[in-house]
């Protein structure tokens, strides 16, 4: 598959009052078209901020991108200028957000919103914008579109927003679709729902999908390839295989550690990571993942281990990556 | 005899029932409506919310019994009404041996420290103009168990480094500290009563799953150590797999299933729970490209007018005619594992 997204050495900082926060720290991936990749990471770790930079949605003050390049199909979008990375965003690359309730505007109909995508990016009529929204919702399983076009966000509840949301992102037919966190504030069975829809219609329409989440599990069901960050970095990558049968991280393995799991009885206690994630406003030298690493030796408080390649496209960013042991996790 | 039409504190056979150790709590047909007012100045009730629509459990000492059910299904009003926080419409909660609903204020106190509490969100349960001290150390206060101020200093402190936290945090404001170790301030104020009976409600949901580790484990050792029992509220059923030892689905108001953990797990009945369970990922894309993903199509009903009959039949793929009819009682298949289905 021909390469859609190339992110080279992204780096985006926040100056506060308590010093500079370094919240994303010089990661660098790449998105094949069509390809489902999966951002993980708990809260803090940068991956919001990573993907808002991708559209460059960062608030300036306080935060800047102050390195790096992001190439989508050759363009590097850091250097467009404000009009033309606007023709970008929702034409070419659509965003699907968490809340579906703050991300829609609450005193709009939902047919406007969702129309005023299409008559801006694609110059279309209000008439065929209407038809074409009635398309989308039939589309992402909202049935009687046309009087539900005329209703209020607070008409829906929070599963129909976030398929409103989706309507919304497919409605240029862009070629990437970033998901920040799109199922988190939904119960499992609509969370299933949701993301069976955006699989489906991702696949059928070749849409590539960055989707970020905290939710191992969703990551395991729904994506290709995975990269895990934390504090800023991408301190793993690999296929979705990789990641949770061979993990060659401390942290991925500890995390893979700290979920119970739905289809085994509990055999024992759970084995958490200890202690907090660190403030990435005063990272030390070194790994930021030494304090809480039961496998660090010396030189990882001095050096900053990089993203090696331990084969077959699976990085690891641990100056132990060879001698970590691997969890008996039956491949069954 | 129907769990529903049960008159409070009745023999109520239908519900499931105590196969071994002792029972501390009983919640007997239990209903909560809370009544939908329209008027200025006359008020009157032109509906109700059915959060809670007769359910009947036990709980035995020193358990953990999870409560499962999405959002809206009535598990946290059911967790309101053992509290007495809200006082249910109907039923009886009995705590060891004593109806809780029959209680006026001054005679609930008591209970009100055998019965504790942990809320989901540690940063809207915490008043962030209160040191972490005088959080902890107030219920000992309001309940008269430590009036001395140094022995209830000394027991904070104590607190503070069971449930693994710094002492000296006894000086600091929440806003100081991280999500996990809020909880854990939620946990250390829960325990200054020192209860018997602990209701979590949603009490790690909003941790990460490094935290979240932490604390589940933390709650598992409290358990031990203070011999306490369990109602574990919560939505994400690979926790409650791992933390409970039976486990109770709601729908609407209605407990649809009941049984031991694992027999729940490894043989669902009621096809709620089964779709349920196929919605939840499974972190290992092996297992997950192996296994079936079912749908449940559609949402949860308003319960303001719930379906008729079974409550889940406009949802469910092997409703037939008759479920629309006649509620479907509470039924024990297997030895402890009750179905409120009349198709399984």
């Amino acid at each position: 598959m021909p390469r859609l997204l190339e992110i080279e050495n992204l780096r985006t900082q926040f100056f506060t009052s308590a010093g500079t926060v370094r919240a994303v720290d010089g990661i660098s991936y790449n998105v094949d078209e069509g390809e489902a990749a999966a951002i993980v990471g708990e809260s803090g770790c940068g991956k919001s901020v990573s993907a808002l930079s991708i559209l460059r949605l960062i608030p300036d003050p306080p935060g800047r991108i102050v390195d790096g390049s992001i190439r989508f199909k050759g363009i590097d979008l850091l250097q467009l200028s404000d009009v033309e990375i606007r023709r970008v965003r929702g034409r070419r690359i659509a965003m699907v957000f968490q809340e579906p309730m703050t991300s829609l505007n609450p005193v709009l109909t939902i047919g406007l919103q969702l129309t005023e995508t299409l008559t801006h990016h694609l110059g279309m009529t209000k008439e065929a914008a209407r038809a074409r929204a009635v398309e989308l919702m039939g589309m992402v399983g909202i049935s009687d579109p046309e009087r539900r076009l005329s209703q209020y966000p607070h008409h829906f509840s929070g599963g129909m927003r976030q398929r409103v949301m989706i309507a919304m992102a497919l409605c240029c037919e862009p070629e990437l679709i970033i998901a920040d966190e799109p199922t988190t504030a939904l119960d499992v069975t609509i969370q299933a729902q949701i993301l069976e829809l955006m699989k489906d219609l991702t696949r059928r329409l070749g849409v590539a999908l960055i989707i970020i989440t905290h939710n191992l599990g969703v990551v395991a069901r729904y994506a290709d390839r995975v990269h895990v960050m934390y504090a800023g970095k991408i301190i793993e990558q690999g296929t979705a295989r990789q990641i949770y049968h061979e993990p060659g991280h401390p942290y991925t393995i500890g995390l893979l550690h700290s979920v119970p799991r739905l289809d085994q009885p509990r055999k024992e206690k759970l084995a958490p990571i200890e202690g907090q994630p660190p403030d990435l406003a005063r990272l030390d030298e070194g790994c930021a993942f030494r304090p809480r690493c039961r496998y660090a030796v010396e030189r990882c408080a001095t050096e900053i281990p990089p993203l090696e390649d331990m084969g077959d496209g699976h990085y690891s960013a641990c100056w132990e990556k060879d001698k970590l042991p691997q969890p008996q996790r039956a491949a069954s | 005899m129907s769990v529903e039409s049960a008159a409070p504190g009745a023999d109520i056979g239908a519900a499931p029932s105590v196969a071994k150790g002792e029972t501390l709590l009983e919640v007997r047909g239990l209903k909560k409506y809370f009544p939908i007012t329209a008027g200025v100045m006359i008020q009157r009730t032109i509906a109700e919310v059915k959060a809670v629509d007769g359910i009947s459990f036990d709980i035995r000492r020193g358990e953990t019994l999870g409560l499962v059910g999405e959002s809206g299904c009535g598990k946290t009003t059911t967790g309101r009404c053992i509290l007495q926080l809200d006082r249910p419409s109907e039923g009886a909660i009995i705590f060891d041996g004593v109806n809780l609903v029959e209680l006026d204020q001054r005679a609930l106190s008591p209970y009100r420290q055998k019965i504790q509490v942990i809320f989901q969100d540690p940063y809207s349960s915490l008043n962030p103009r209160l040191k972490i001290g005088t959080i902890i150390g107030e219920p000992m206060k309001v309940h008269n168990i430590e009036p001395n101020v140094n022995k209830r200093r000394a027991r904070v402190s104590e607190l503070l480094s069971i449930c693994g936290l710094d002492p000296r945090f006894a000086d600091r404001y929440p806003h100081e500290m991280s999500g996990g170790q809020r909880q854990r301030v939620g946990i250390a104020r829960a325990l200054s009563l020192n209860p018997q009976f602990i209701i979590c409600d949603e009490a790690v949901s909003a941790l990460d799953v490094s935290i979240q580790a932490q604390v589940i484990n933390l709650l598992e050792d409290l358990r031990e150590e203070f011999h306490l029992t369990y109602l574990f509220i919560a939505h994400d059923l690979s926790v409650v797999r791992h933390l409970c030892h039976r486990v109770a689905v709601m729908y609407l108001g209605k407990i649809v299933e009941f049984a031991e953990c694992d027999e729940l797990y490894d043989n669902p009945l009621h096809p709620y729970t089964q779709l349920l369970l196929s919605a939840v990922p499974i972190p290992d894309p092996v297992t997950e490209s192996k296994r079936e993903h079912k749908m449940l199509k559609g949402e949860v009903p308003s319960p303001i007018n719930p379906p008729s009959g079974c409550v889940f039949h406009p949802r469910c793929p092997i409703a037939v005619e008759g479920c629309s009819g006649a509620i479907p009682e509470l039924r024990e298949l297997r030895p402890g594992h009750w179905v409120a289905c009349t198709e399984v």
